[in-house]
């Protein structure tokens, strides 16, 4: 180990396994064939999330390959990966909820929706444990049919809490 | 309700709008076909005669914004199709998005010929992960059936269109935000002038567009610019989506004639069908929460660009956000207030500081250990990030800062009373449900 956490192991041994590392390069090749061929850079938010689709998170030696890829440091790569609240630099849970609580979606109860959740899951807003996130978030445009919430991007809306409890209760 | 002949909706609740089939079936890609035969100049003309103006929240004039690209730049000028819909209290782009990403497709075209522009970016919000599917089958579509690629229907003009996800940021909505990041950087607002248009994605020319904006061309290139203008008042073009939410029978999203006023929003059968049993109006957000707050005797007025600045605020977004009599405005406002300090990208220091403290200064007054110097701190703070009226005098390098401070301003000045029954009770006077009529959710 050197001092920054990574090892000099090859990308694959401590990131991908043989078939990830496949399927990451594949898609960032895919990707890339939309810039200029000078802008590689610009597809890290792309790149990120092919990344984070793979691993569930975004793990530092990704993080390290990803700029490596689009010639760029890995503290640029972080710099992006913290700036967005959808990139996880740690390890979430198996799901990541976030529940709307922004103006609409609190005029139809959404403080509500929240409490309960916290208190079905065991989970703290802004908390995680091995199965669970949970996070307030800022306003999912749905305010028409509010409240709302995702779980590991999917979208629900309209919610009861009768509803939500049928949705947690499916969750494999 | 005064009718309107319905343009961009005109095809949502059709089985499978989303598909090219059923777009071209209601007669789908007329528009570029004529913006094809008119040609560059005559398409900028046209958007110019319909007094389209940008529905992303600035309500600046499209053909305007279109003829500040230089003409004869050596570099190629790109299309960034704003979809980053994040304004609290929107939620009109994503239906498009969902429903007819066909016709957003036609008005990317038909700008791309207007700007002679090859390559265009929809920046489309993290969070739309469906509704990015669904526009990515567009695409796909368009490419097979020889709309985007070599050729434009046939005739020689190459177009590619590549949609980027965002990863949630609200500040990624600014225009030179949104570049930031589809340079794959953190959405950092640039510093203006050079404009987008001069100096944009790679350093070259740029035009940003919304999504609703954009969705607007092909009827117009289709009837004409007059006839588009003719839809709305002397100043602005069209329809306009408005996405009604909050204390109100029906929200939704609906298609209206400028001339509608908020009142009519709220209370018509066809459109919000009237305040909850008992409850009467407080208070209207008329254009996303940036929008300064309208008081009850204020909503007699047409959501429009210009009746709405007349009243020293704006039409923004279209997100219109109604609050009954039984809704404790304090505990909005802190909310409105917690958005803008989670968003702030930390850039500028009135924006970075001033946001976080007016949300403090919010939570302490509703708890109900608030003070009367509170309230003036409360003021001076946002008046440090961006004074008020009139909109636009902010001291950040963009909008964001102004988006903060002006619900500060217009909440405090227009319900003065109910922050000081906070102070001199020392407690919030709507107790345990401050959320008005629907605050204890749906049954």
């Amino acid at each position: 180990m050197n001092p920054s956490g990574l090892t000099n192991a090859p990308v694959m041994d401590v990131v991908f396994s043989a078939e990830e590392k496949q399927k990451f390069d594949s898609e960032l090749a895919e990707i890339l064939t939309h810039y200029p061929s000078d802008r590689k850079r610009a597809a890290m938010l792309p790149a990120l999330r092919v990344l984070q689709s793979i691993k569930g998170w975004l793990p530092p030696e990704g993080l390290a390959y990803v700029a490596e890829q689009l010639g760029v440091s890995k503290e640029r790569a972080l710099e992006v990966a913290t700036f967005y609240v959808m990139f996880h630099t740690e390890k979430p849970g198996k799901y990541v909820i976030d529940v709307c609580t922004n103006l609409s979606c609190s005029l139809w109860g959404a403080e509500r929706l929240l409490a309960h959740m916290e208190q079905r899951l065991g989970v703290p807003a802004g908390e995680s444990n091995e199965r669970f996130t949970l996070r307030e978030t800022e306003c999912l445009a749905s305010c028409g049919t509010a409240p709302c919430l995702q779980i590991n991007e999917e979208h629900y809306e309209s919610l009861t809490l009768q509803r939500v409890d049928e949705i947690l209760t499916k969750l494999p | 309700m005064i009718q309107v002949e319905k343009t961009i909706t005109r095809n949502w609740g059709k089985p499978g709008s989303h598909t090219l089939a059923v777009y071209r079936e209601a007669g789908g890609y007329a528009g570029l076909k004529k913006a094809l035969k008119i040609g560059r100049a005559q398409i900028t003309e046209e958007v110019k005669k319909s007094n389209l103006r940008g529905r992303g929240g600035a309500g600046f004039y499209t053909a305007v914004k279109w003829g500040f690209v230089p003409k004869n730049s050596s570099q190629p000028t790109y299309l960034a199709v704003n979809a980053d819909e994040s304004e609290p209290g929107t939620f009109k782009d994503r239906y498009i998005l969902e429903n007819d990403p066909h016709m957003l497709l036609e008005g990317i075209a038909i700008a791309a010929l207007a700007l002679d522009c090859h390559h265009a970016y929809i920046y489309t919000r993290g969070e739309f992960k469906r509704q990015a599917e669904i526009v990515n089958n567009a695409i796909a579509e368009a490419y097979r059936a020889g709309i985007l690629g070599d050729q434009m229907l046939g005739k020689d003009h190459r177009l590619d269109v590549y949609q980027v996800r965002g990863a949630g940021a609200y500040i990624c909505g600014e225009e030179t935000a949104l570049l930031e990041s589809l340079e794959g950087k953190k959405g950092w607002p640039r510093l203006k002038p050079p404009f987008p248009a001069v100096v944009g994605l790679f350093g070259a020319p740029t035009v940003v567009n919304n999504v609703e904006t954009l969705a607007a061309l092909p009827s117009i290139l289709e009837n004409g610019g007059e006839w588009y203008a003719r839809l709305g008042t002397e100043k602005s073009g069209g329809t306009r989506l408005i996405c009604l939410s909050g204390s109100v029978n029906r929200p939704g999203v609906y298609e209206v004639s400028m001339r509608t006023t908020l009142r009519e929003l709220i209370f018509d059968p066809e459109l919000g069908q009237g305040m909850p049993p008992g409850r009467s109006v407080k208070a209207v957000i008329p254009g996303g929460s940036s929008a300064p707050v309208l008081a009850a005797d204020e909503i007699d007025v047409a959501m429009e660009f210009e009746a709405l600045k007349e009243k020293q605020t704006m039409a923004g977004s279209g997100g219109v956000i109604v609050m009954d009599d039984s809704t404790c405005l304090v505990r909005c406002l802190w909310r409105i207030s917690r958005f803008y300090a989670e968003e702030s990208c930390g850039q500028c220091t009135p924006c970075r500081e001033g946001t976080p403290w007016q949300t403090r200064i919010l939570r302490k007054i509703e708890e109900g250990r608030g003070t009367p110097e509170d309230l003036s701190i409360l003021v001076n703070v946002a008046s440090a990030i961006a004074p008020y009226p009139p909109i636009g005098l902010g001291n950040t390098i963009c909008a964001l800062g102004d988006a903060a401070a002006l619900p500060v301003h217009s909440f405090v000045a227009k319900f003065r009373p109910e922050f000081l029954a906070h102070i001199d009770q020392k407690r919030c006077p709507f107790g345990e449900n401050p959320w008005g009529a629907f605050g204890g959710g749906r049954v």
